[in-house]
């Protein structure tokens, strides 16, 4: 089961995803990115169904993208939250989306938030949250190390020790990790953590 | 107590009249008794089944330097049962782009089908060629609004369009990838072994062909759901051109030749007296 966890700091939002793309015993890719970069501000990062996954983050890409052609101003998080929350309702008991969301924002006048929406359409508004087999050992270290206002450095030290305890711990470790940031400045992928480099790597 | 289950290999002819215990006895297919535990197969099974690809069949397809380099055994299995021997797993969507058959051979080559007549529409419309990204898209997307239907179907769309050579794999589940090596089916674990450790980015035409031709073979020697040919097809900046296609079993000895052993004493006849 992929992992996804992300946490807020100071004036910032992080969001974390293993990044392997797997089918019962095989590893199809290790490069897979699972953080969709919704818009200038906001990042969504995604567990679950292979298909469902991408076509629903997609497609709430696309709606955000809309809303903002049609109005002139962006969503704010808040409102994407509910937006995907209510989609994931919607569909749950005719055609459910097998997907567990970790949306994090960055608004002008609220500052940094992180969303949990799992996949039967519960939201809830958390400075640090954890989906998959990792989140077993992530919540607990987010937990013990987490504090209010983070720094940069301090966030990316607690998401380090995250991956690690992941990697040692969990059976099925998955090798690599995405990191993607989210600020004042936007939305931008922070760093990958490699354990397995694939081939030549040619990015979706 | 629990008889091995040997109830396949039963000859066929049923008796008529009246069988009486020692008859059935005789004319039963052999067997053995088997330790008295709840389930003696049971775990292998399930870790077997759970484990182990579904759809039976190898094909593979990785980029490199010169292309994009395809390759498919050509075995259809049902059950137990090999349908067929010579059935065409590459399917050819237009003269640049190549789609692999894996799941259900209907599922595959209509799908295929529909998505080159898709591609061409696309290419009158528009007077340009579409890219492998958007052909593999759109089956993808298909194939999402089918989820949960039936369909069986774990394709690679292989091609080279303006960026170059593209390799998507595309699944029934509707997940898309794109990517550099893939393998799908029953064969799949086995031919990526080998397609792993002999992969390099700068192979030539012939090494990759060479190197493709030997996962399929690797593949089908220790899969039961693959075997018959081995066809190789490569996709260059001009389109696709079929390679090789080659029976496992003369590949096999072509790999592995039969060492003649040294006979210690000749048999000579006897001479009758």
């Amino acid at each position: 089961m992929e992992s996804v966890f992300g946490l807020v700091g100071k004036d910032f939002a992080i969001v974390v995803a293993d990044s392997s793309a797997v089918h019962s015993i095989l590893v199809h890719k290790t490069n897979e990115d699972k953080i969709m970069l919704l818009d200038s501000h906001k990042i969504m990062g995604a567990s679950g169904e292979t298909g469902d996954r991408a076509q629903f983050t997609e497609y709430i890409q696309k709606n955000v993208a809309l809303y903002q052609f049609r109005n002139g101003i962006p969503l704010t998080t808040a409102a994407t939250a509910n937006f995907t929350r209510g989609e994931l309702a919607t569909a749950l008991r005719k055609n459910p989306y097998q997907v567990n969301i970790i949306l994090a924002g960055y608004d002008k006048e609220t500052g940094p938030s992180l969303y949990y929406i799992d996949y039967i359409a519960s939201l809830h508004k958390l400075e640090k949250a954890a989906f998959g087999y990792g989140s077993y050992f992530a919540l607990s270290m987010m937990d013990r190390h987490y504090h209010r206002d983070m720094t940069v450095e301090e966030a990316i030290e607690l998401v380090d020790k995250c991956i690690v305890e992941i990697r040692s711990r969990l059976v099925v470790a998955p090798p690599n990790f995405v990191i993607k940031i989210v600020d004042k400045e936007g939305a931008r992928e922070y760093a990958w953590r490699q354990s397995i480099k694939d081939g030549s790597v040619l990015e979706a | 107590m629990m008889k091995i289950d040997f109830s396949g290999l039963d000859p066929s002819a049923p008796i008529k009249g009246r069988t009486d215990e020692l008859c059935g006895d005789i004319l039963a297919t052999p067997s053995f008794a088997l330790p008295t535990t709840h389930d003696f197969d049971g775990f292998q099974k399930a870790a077997v089944q759970m484990v182990k690809p579904a759809k039976g069949t190898t094909t593979l397809a990785f980029i490199f330097k010169e292309g994009v380099m395809v390759a498919a055994d050509s075995r259809a299995s049902m059950g137990g049962y090999i349908s067929s021997q010579s059935v065409k797993k590459i399917i050819e969507i237009n003269p640049y782009m190549l789609g692999t058959m894996a799941g259900g051979a209907a599922d595959c080559q209509f799908w295929h089908r529909n998505l080159g007549i898709k591609c061409r529409l696309h290419e009158l419309a528009n007077k340009r060629r579409i890219s492998v990204a958007g052909a593999s898209k759109m089956l993808s997307n298909i194939l999402y609004s089918y989820r949960g239907m039936g369909l069986s179907v774990g394709t690679m769309i292989a091609g080279w369009d303006e960026k170059g050579p593209g390799l998507y794999y595309v699944d029934s589940e509707g997940g898309r990838l794109k990517g550099t090596r893939f393998s799908v089916g029953s064969g799949s674990p086995y031919a990526y072994g080998v397609l792993d450790s002999g992969y390099r980015f700068d192979l030539s035409v012939e090494e990759a062909a060479e190197l493709a031709r030997r996962a399929i073979y690797h593949a089908t020697f220790r899969d039961g759901a693959s075997g018959g040919v081995a066809s190789v097809y490569h996709v260059g900046p001009n389109g696709w051109k079929k390679l090789s296609g080659d029976d496992v079993g003369e590949l096999h000895y072509m790999y592995y030749p039969v060492e003649p052993t040294t006979v210690e004493r000749e048999m000579t006849e006897v001479s009758v007296a």
